[in-house]
């Protein structure tokens, strides 16, 4: 699954970082732990369902200024997707925002 | 020279073995623990910490029924304090919501609730007990926490053709994963295994059903399938490996590499109410014993395989052998294999009864 910029992901039910003061940083998951390097656990730790693909693709783009800003968006997007696909990420449609703003 | 210890990833918490259920395939030992020598709720406590400190990711609450311990929620939340993923593996029988609310308020990751069969008679059957419609009420009134969900369904040769039945009751219900998974025919199961191993015709006809639902279900619900090793062409890298990866702690404090490993002899288990769970994991005997590939007989011990699947399952090749020390003998490579082939032979032979009602022999309550 390719995510939408406008949605907003967060993680799935059962799904958790570690605390802050351990060694290794992790996502937790039912029956597996994935281990996060420094991109990928900048990208879970924007994954607060307050924030748009399109605004953590931007943050990222600017915390690696020196990477190619299109690999940067399409190496996120693989990313949310497969995390996506393991059941790891939801994502909040825009549409669904703008109607829960509006109760 | 002794093989360095790897992190272990997860423990394997084995609570109780007093249970409401009576499986004829439970992976409990023979020669269950009585209550009178269970853990306390503060030997439990420590082990926690200490699993957190020696790298630990996750801990898996099982049994027996993990409820039947009346400190269960203090568990849970010693267990989350430490920052463990923690994982109930539970017949459901002793929920009812307002227990149910305790356990996720008190940090419950992930529940596992176990089914036997998709239709009552069949679950009365395999469980020796009544319990089918109260894991239903389970299943509905998980529809309203916040707490990722799996549904378990061991399968076997009686419940394998309700595989459709068994998936459309995870999509009705708020599971992320569901799990079938073959017996694996230790303990119980290898006392019953002439009755529960499936046909060749039946494992292929569930591979496809599951291959086109795991297509289907993407993103929705995870399937896992375990298929039974005696089909299969190399043996399962069993618990990640002996000593690997994780660590089984049965209700009397004996620290296990997997859930069969009293079956073999001349091992002796030490135990955390004496020792730390550190020192027994790097420096006791029986997890160094097939830790690593010096004990490795030919072929696993030049074979590419080696270590991936860590010549197979010990337990495995004991109860097969008589040797925990020979290749697994579900490995095509092994030079035992005749004696798996012999078995299928019998399963899948024109005289083979399929449809009888069997004689199950049923594990008991312990004391």
């Amino acid at each position: 699954m390719i995510p939408e910029l406008s949605s907003r992901p967060r993680l799935a039910v059962g799904c958790r970082l570690n605390e802050r003061n351990q060694p290794s940083r992790v996502l937790h998951m039912p029956e597996r732990a994935l281990r996060l390097n420094g991109p990928s656990l900048e990208i879970i730790e924007r994954c607060d369902g307050t924030r748009t693909v399109q605004q953590i693709i931007a943050e990222l783009q600017k915390l690696y200024s020196k990477a190619e800003p299109k690999k940067v968006e399409e190496d996120i997007l693989g990313y949310l997707g497969r995390l996506h696909d393991q059941r790891a990420l939801d994502f909040t449609p825009a549409e669904l925002d703008r109607s829960a703003e509006a109760k | 020279m002794t093989p360095a210890a790897p992190t272990p990833l997860a423990l394997i918490a084995e609570l109780t073995h007093r249970c409401p259920l009576h499986c004829v395939y439970c992976s409990n030992p023979l020669e269950l623990s009585h209550r009178a020598d269970e853990l306390t709720t503060e030997v439990w406590s420590r082990v926690f910490r200490e699993a957190a400190e020696a790298g630990v990711l996750q801990v898996d609450f099982t049994g027996g029924e993990p409820l039947a311990r009346p400190d269960i929620l203090e568990l849970v939340r010693a267990a989350r304090a430490t920052g463990l993923y923690v994982n109930l593996i539970t017949s459901g029988v002793p929920l009812d919501e307002a227990r149910l609310d305790q356990l996720v308020e008190a940090g419950l990751d992930h529940i596992q609730l176990s089914f036997q069969g998709s239709t009552e008679d069949l679950a009365s059957e395999i469980s020796g007990t009544k319990s089918h419609a109260q894991k239903l009420r389970v299943l509905d009134w998980l529809k309203r926490r916040r707490v990722a969900v799996t549904l378990n369904f061991v399968i076997h040769r009686r419940n394998i053709d309700q595989i459709e039945e068994m998936l459309a009751l995870g999509e009705s219900s708020s599971a992320g994963r569901i799990e079938f998974a073959n017996v694996q025919y230790y303990g119980w199961a290898f006392a019953n295994r002439e009755n529960l191993l499936p046909t060749r015709e039946q494992l292929d006809r569930s591979v496809e059903i599951l291959k086109r639902a795991e297509e289907r279900l993407r993103g929705k619900m995870k399937i896992e399938f375990v298929v039974p090793d005696y089909y299969a062409k190399y043996p399962k890298a069993c618990m990640g490996g002996w000593g690997q990866k994780l660590m089984l702690i049965a209700p009397n404090g004996d620290a296990l590499p997997c859930h069969a490993a009293q079956i073999i002899p001349g091992l002796r288990f030490d135990n955390l109410k004496d020792r730390s769970l550190r020192e027994i994991w790097e420096k006791s005997e029986v997890f160094q014993k097939f830790r690593g590939e010096e004990w490795m007989p030919e072929p696993c011990r030049s074979c590419d395989r080696r270590t991936r699947d860590f010549g197979g399952c010990r337990c495995q090749a004991f109860l097969l052998t008589g040797d925990a020390a020979m290749t697994d003998p579900v490995c095509s490579l092994a030079p035992l294999r005749t004696i798996v082939d012999d078995i299928l032979a019998a399963v899948n032979g024109p005289t083979a009864e399929k449809l009888v009602k069997p004689d199950w022999i049923y594990r008991p309550n312990p004391a």
